[in-house]
């Protein structure tokens, strides 16, 4: 890859976890992405935002639960996360149901802060809109 | 006797819960299981479908797929949960089974 080739990659995250490999398989290919230095977007849509839900516990289905591994996002520089509103509405959803995901921002002190935005469809479109690669889940 | 019916796709997705619904005469059962769990939900857009049904047909839903997916907690009133011996027993205590995958 030539130096100083930035791309903006969105990863976009349509189907619900546990139920078909989809969103452990974006999940994979995001964190493996993250060595290449590109700027990381994941979007949340349809029945994608079910795989941010807090409280999942596959314990009784006897699989992996990968839910937790969201948090580790924000360690591989990975802080820009967002969730349409419009797909939590239609399912009932808010934005306190789903998980807390955070960054520690080092140009301010390594201080907390929320890598998820929540924005509408129109907003949405102009994500998709604006980004060079993008990676379908 | 009656038919069960198991739904195993999201109601947001596939039309499946609305076509087990549609097809499950008076009397019958609908058992939602893996992603088919999403359509216990309330509050959804597909809710106000779920509780029209079950003045007609039984709803039950997959506790282990509901815990799974973090939404237990959040289950249309009416739906009773099952665990997998309770999904034995309803195949048992049904003449068939119609899977709407």
């Amino acid at each position: 890859m030539s130096e100083g080739t930035v791309k903006q990659f969105l990863y976009v995250n349509r189907k619900a976890p546990h139920g078909t490999v989809y969103a452990l398989e974006s999940l994979e290919v995001v964190l493996i992405g993250a060595a290449f230095e590109q700027d990381v977007r994941l979007a949340f849509m349809d029945d994608g935002v079910f795989q941010i839900m807090k409280g999942q516990d596959t314990t009784g289905i006897g699989t992996k639960n990968f839910a937790p591994t969201y948090n580790a996002l924000g360690d591989y520089d990975i802080n820009k996360i967002y969730v349409e509103k419009e797909s939590l509405e239609e399912r009932g959803l808010t934005e306190d149901d789903i998980m807390a995901l955070t960054y520690e921002d080092e140009d301010d002190d390594w201080a907390e802060k929320s890598s998820i935005s929540i924005i509408s469809r129109a907003e949405m479109a102009d994500l998709i809109d604006s980004s060079d690669v993008m990676f379908n889940f | 006797m009656a038919i069960l019916h198991t739904v195993n796709k999201s109601p947001f997705d596939k039309n499946s819960l609305e076509r087990a619904f549609n097809t499950a005469k008076d009397g019958s059962a609908v058992l939602l299981l893996e992603d088919g769990v999403y359509g216990a939900i309330k509050g959804a857009t597909s809710s106000a479908m779920v509780e029209d049904a079950m003045k007609t047909v039984k709803v039950y839903a997959l506790s282990a797929d509901l815990d799974a997916r973090g939404i237990s907690g959040r289950v249309i009133d009416g739906v009773e949960l099952v665990d997998y011996a309770g999904f034995v027993k309803l195949a048992t205590e049904h003449s068939q089974v119609q899977s709407w995958l």
